[in-house]
């Protein structure tokens, strides 16, 4: 039987195609800038050297059109939940919504209150809840590998419609 | 100058107006007063009276700190925080104005979603606007129309400031009661717990 066992030279790898792709994707998750209240200081702070992000390849963008990856980190309100819709519109496909803190969530601490949304996931699909007020960056950094388990698991070359 | 002080010669300018002091409120458990005193002038005389304490030498109120309004179910309070550079005190000025009709609600009969109150059967509270005395007003005022829905005659630009433009509403207020949803965004979250 034809193997490529020991046929190949030293210098070349063999890996599925889609390994590499995710493993590509998963390693470029760039993050769009959304910070809206002090959760946003915190996803600063995670992107900062300490926490440093970066290491996982992952870096802010200024545009949803060249991001991966919402990081919703702050309280939505209903005013701001129109432009986020919009926003996340205009982000390419594949794209991935973290929902950072209490406030993103569930609305959190102010859930009573007349102008806050009870949720992002009332507007967006969540992929990873943070839990926290705010979580850590050492939180918001497991909710990044989450999101990159995710990636490795799918199949990027499978159209999403087709597969259902 | 104290607030006595203030409200004596106020009284002297205006003869035959309505203006007195009341004390700061008490700390519930102490007992000690922690609240500024105020002086509560009639509503329809807001403008004159605060032309004056801006003209005046002896006042010189060149500064609004803050213009805000309490619900107080049966009526509402206008509040008005001045302050003097010139002489350094300060004064809080209050007005009362009656309640008014109930505020709007979506599908009833009342205030159209976007810009002023102006419905059929609009009973809503107006004060005359202090604008062209501290262009700060201009602003504060937006801010007291938006959450409460108390109209201010005369000012330029009377739209809500913070909340969305199609906001129905005024959410200050006691009897404010939340829609169901908002665009389609529906405000209540079952709870995990029961």
């Amino acid at each position: 039987m034809f193997t490529l066992r020991n046929q190949l030279p030293a210098n070349l790898v063999t890996t599925k195609v889609d390994d590499l792709l995710n493993w590509g994707r998963a390693s470029s998750l760039w993050y769009m800038l959304f910070g809206l209240a002090c959760c946003g200081i915190e996803l600063m702070q995670t992107g900062g050297p300490r926490a440093d992000l970066d290491r996982f390849g992952s870096v802010p963008r200024a545009s949803p059109r060249q991001s991966d990856l919402m990081i919703v980190a702050g309280t939505l309100t209903y005013k701001m939940a129109l432009r986020t819709k919009v926003l996340y519109d205009q982000m390419p496909e594949p794209k991935y919504v973290i929902s950072m803190g209490s406030c993103a969530n569930c609305g959190g601490l102010f859930q009573p209150a007349y102008s806050v949304v009870k949720g992002v996931d009332k507007i967006i699909p969540v992929d990873v809840y943070v839990p926290g007020c705010p979580p850590r960056p050492e939180a918001l950094t497991e909710g990044l590998l989450k999101i990159q388990e995710k990636m490795r698991r799918e199949k990027f070359l499978v159209r999403k419609d087709a597969a259902a | 100058m104290t607030v006595e002080e203030i409200a004596k010669i106020l009284c002297e300018h205006f003869k035959g107006l309505q203006i007195e002091v009341v004390p700061g409120a008490k700390n519930a458990v102490s007992g000690i007063q922690t609240g500024d005193p105020a002086v509560i002038i009639p509503a329809e005389k807001i403008r004159e009276i605060c032309n004056t304490l801006k003209v005046m030498d002896q006042f010189a109120f060149d500064c609004l700190s803050s213009l805000t309004a309490v619900d107080r179910k049966d009526r509402f309070e206008v509040v008005y925080h001045l302050f003097s550079y010139k002489n350094r005190h300060s004064l809080t000025l209050k007005v009362n104005l009656p309640r008014g009709g109930n505020q709007p609600q979506r599908g009833v009969e009342g205030e159209a979603p976007s810009g002023l109150a102006g419905g059929g059967g609009d009973a809503s509270p107006s004060i005359e606007t202090v604008e062209s005395l501290w262009g700060v007003a201009n602003w504060l005022e937006r801010e007291v129309y938006d959450l409460f829905g108390i109209k201010f005659d005369n000012h330029s630009d009377l739209r809500r400031i913070m909340l969305p433009d199609d906001w129905v509403g005024h959410p200050l207020r006691k009897d404010y009661k939340e829609e169901v949803d908002y665009h389609g965004i529906s405000t209540t979250r079952p709870a995990l717990l029961q």
